[in-house]
């Protein structure tokens, strides 16, 4: 697909002038035109519905729940922005701030840039292409808290069998307790999160390299470009939209990572991995409260929305066609 | 209700009409007159439960699968006996208090659920008062221990039966400690520290959770703290206390004991993983219940015969245990509460507590004290540690009132992340600060 089609795709977005033109063209439409857009409409009211009930209900009553001091089994009263003035004063939920940024900072660069590595090699394969890319799909398709439960066996600071390996290649003299320290307990999550992460970037980045012309790459070697000129000034730009795409999904499914941590540290030790969405859980269900725990999670909307929003821009303007061959 | 019952299907035996209904009603009443399942037994006539009638309880995996099996046996002869189906589901001890939670908030799911440690504060809004049903059986059985009571009594009236206490101790090597020179465990903590360093320098350490794991750090962390003059709270409830000199002398010994004698993986360990170091003899010490003991019997024996059981250090303020203590608690949303607490008082009946005592080896201390002197502790003295250990149990949130409050700083980990910060170099001053401005928050709020 070319580049400039995701851009016009994404000038067909609803703005805050559709619903008024909606409503002139039905005025004007014919019967049969009305009778189509009903049968438009009922296609998508299962869709809508879903919406609706699974995302923004849970979406506007976990704003109220933020906005009351709710705790389990009884409703709370409104206390206004008052969550919000503990969380900002609350060291744990700094600390699982922080751990936030760096977790999805580190693990979506390192998955772009293996995902990146991974798609050209399989996109320049000759043998075994679909057994390839099958198995490669295997860490993104295998239930995340499997793996995970894996990972934490690999990562036993008794029974590591990375330890293991590491200690026999000569690697290491003493084992190295890869969920006991914080720093290195961050980089263990941010493994993990990599290794489930990275086949989804390079399908997709797969996908789009298989849409661009074997033409413009010819075209750029006689021009004498070599392959890391090739690369940067044809493949990359090409890429951009699809990658934006896909960078857009993983932060916002990295920001919000639960299972992984839950399950590999809890949020140990001492908190150095808590997430937002960790420490909203520990919040809102261990504690039981509910108002600051919907507070936490609440927390991480703005980010996320800035992120979705200078993404959405970055894509509708253009930029990525414009990123120059 | 022409309530005939056959043993093989109970529910498809079952028709139901007005006069039989009158006929079973008036048999539930007389049984329990009587006194509960003896009663209905007595009657030869079960109770009118509407045919179909299922009973939800969730549990925790047991560690000891010998005492789940029981349990789970007798919660079938229940439902035989009372013509319904009763459901036992088993997960993961970290995750019941989740789903107790959820269960709350959704105002369904299980009938009953075993809560750990003081979850019923917790849990309050959501939990039916059992009252008369806890009176009557401490009444019978000598009366509640005190750390049982604290974690089931809420306010003025109780939200859950207290089932069981779970008792974390020292586990220990003496093959190991009699190789190191030591004739039997240390009384004090300073003690502990000399014999860590030693076994630690025989490629013999010592280990310790310090993760967010529900049971073993807190087991390790809340009685050293206590053994040095140490607490969360005053009486009073609010005024947080924890800034004394001897819980900064708890943190100091700790973070030198970690350096001299623990095995270092401790930091990301959950309670599952000191029983399979120790099991797989890389650890020769750690503070767990008899669990790991247990398993020796059973898959490791040349290990369980050179394990044994020692009570906790004691401190310059004594010596202290938190335990984990296990509670029935009837959900208020359940529509069979009556049939609920009629469950739990059969099981809770000696008749069936004492199989089910047996089966689980003295693992879990019995909520009432009628139990002490019970000849199943007899059986092995390995296991005397454990039962002794009830006496010096205090409740979190000492030595203030339990509450909801205390149950908070457990479930945010502020005790064991005090720490587990100093272990991982924070300076003890800074750590207790931090676990004390966190604990100001969480009472003075």
């Amino acid at each position: 697909m070319p580049p400039q089609d995701f851009g016009a795709a994404a000038k067909t977005a609803p703005s805050a002038l559709a619903v008024p033109r909606v409503v002139g063209r039905l005025r004007s439409a014919s019967a049969s035109e009305r009778r189509e857009w009903l049968l438009a409409f009922c296609l998508l009211l299962p869709a809508l519905t879903m919406l609706a009930v699974f995302v923004a209900y849970p979406f506007l009553r976990g704003i109220w729940l933020s906005l009351t001091d709710t705790v389990i089994g009884r409703e709370g009263d409104f206390v206004g922005i008052n969550n919000f003035i503990k969380l900002w004063n609350d060291s744990i939920f700094r600390r699982a701030a922080q751990n936030t940024f760096v977790y999805t900072g580190a693990a979506t660069v390192l998955k772009l840039a293996l995902g990146m590595l991974v798609a050209l090699m399989l996109n320049n394969l000759i043998g075994f292409k679909r057994f390839l890319r099958a198995s490669m799909l295997l860490p993104w398709i295998v239930p995340t808290v499997l793996s995970t439960l894996a990972w934490k066996w690999m990562f036993d600071p008794t029974f590591s069998i990375v330890n293991w390996m590491f200690y026999h290649l000569g690697f290491i003299h003493v084992r190295i307790d890869w969920l006991g320290g914080p720093v290195v307990a961050m980089w263990s999550v941010i493994l993990v999160n990599v290794w489930r992460g990275t086949p989804f970037f390079a399908i997709t980045l797969l996908a789009g390299l298989q849409t661009i012309s074997p033409d413009v790459h010819e075209a750029a070697a006689i021009d004498g470009a070599n392959a890391w000129q090739r690369f940067w000034r044809v493949t990359w730009p090409l890429l951009m939209p699809v990658t934006m795409v896909v960078v857009l999904f993983s932060v916002i499914q990295t920001f919000a990572d639960f299972q992984l941590v839950y399950i590999l540290t809890g949020g140990g030790p001492a908190n150095s991995t808590h997430l937002f969405a960790t420490y909203a859980y520990q919040l809102g269900v261990a504690t039981a409260k509910l108002g600051e725990g919907a507070a936490a999670s609440i927390a991480m909307f703005p980010i996320l929305f800035l992120v979705v929003l200078f993404q959405l821009w970055y894509i509708r303007r253009g930029g990525a066609g414009k990123g120059g061959v | 209700m022409g309530a005939k019952r056959q043993t093989s299907d109970p529910h498809d035996a079952l028709t139901i009409s007005r006069r039989g209904l009158l006929k079973g009603a008036a048999a539930a009443a007389g049984a329990a007159a009587l006194g509960g399942i003896p009663g209905i037994v007595q009657a030869g006539q079960a109770p009118a439960y509407p045919r179909g009638t299922k009973l939800h309880l969730l549990t925790r995996i047991n560690f000891i699968p010998a005492g789940d099996k029981v349990f789970i046996e007798q919660a079938a002869e229940f439902g035989k006996q009372m013509g319904v189906e009763v459901q036992v589901e088993r997960i993961g001890e970290n995750d019941v208090q989740a789903r107790a939670a959820a269960a709350v908030v959704a105002n369904s799911g299980p009938d009953i659920i075993l809560l750990q440690n003081n979850f019923p504060h917790l849990l309050a809004n959501g939990l039916a008062d059992v009252s008369d049903l806890a009176e009557t059986h401490g009444k019978a059985e000598g009366g509640f221990w005190d750390l049982s009571k604290a974690n089931a009594y809420v306010g003025s009236q109780w939200l859950a039966v207290p089932y069981g206490v779970l008792s974390n101790t020292m586990n220990y090597r003496e093959d190991w400690l009699k190789e190191a020179g030591f004739s039997k465990f240390p009384d004090t903590y300073e003690e502990l520290r000399e014999v860590g360093k030693k076994l630690k320098s025989m490629g013999r350490p010592m280990g310790q959770c310090f993760g967010h794991s529900v049971n073993d750090p807190n087991s390790w962390c809340y009685p050293f703290v206590w053994a040095y003059g140490g607490y969360e709270v005053e009486q009073d409830g609010k005024t947080v206390a924890l800034d004394k000199k001897g819980t900064l002398d708890a943190i100091k010994l700790n973070t030198a004991m970690w350096k001299d004698g623990f095995d270092e993986g401790g930091l990301s360990w959950d309670d599952a993983s000191n029983n399979r170091a120790f099991l797989a003899g890389s650890i020769s010490v750690t503070n767990n219940g008899a669990s790991i003991y247990f398993v020796g019997r059973e898959k490791f024996p040349d290990i369980a015969k050179v394990t044994n059981h020692a009570p906790n250090p004691r401190g310059p303020a004594g010596r202290y245990y938190h335990m984990a203590t296990h509670s029935s608690a009837v959900m208020k949303y359940s529509k069979n509460q009556p049939l609920a607490k009629e469950f739990i008082r059969w099981y809770m009946d000696k008749k069936q507590y004492e199989p089910w005592f047996i089966a689980m080896s003295s693992y879990m201390i019995p909520p009432t004290k009628s139990w002490f002197d019970h000849p199943a502790w007899k059986t092995d003295p390995k296991l005397t540690a454990f039962r002794d250990s009830i006496k010096d149990a205090r409740h979190l949130g000492y030595a203030g009132p339990p509450s909801a409050k205390a149950s908070e700083a457990l479930a945010k980990f502020i005790i064991v992340d005090m720490f587990a910060k100093a272990i991982q170099g924070t300076t003890p001053e800074e750590s207790l600060k931090w676990a004390t401005d966190e604990l100001k928050k969480i009472y003075g709020a």
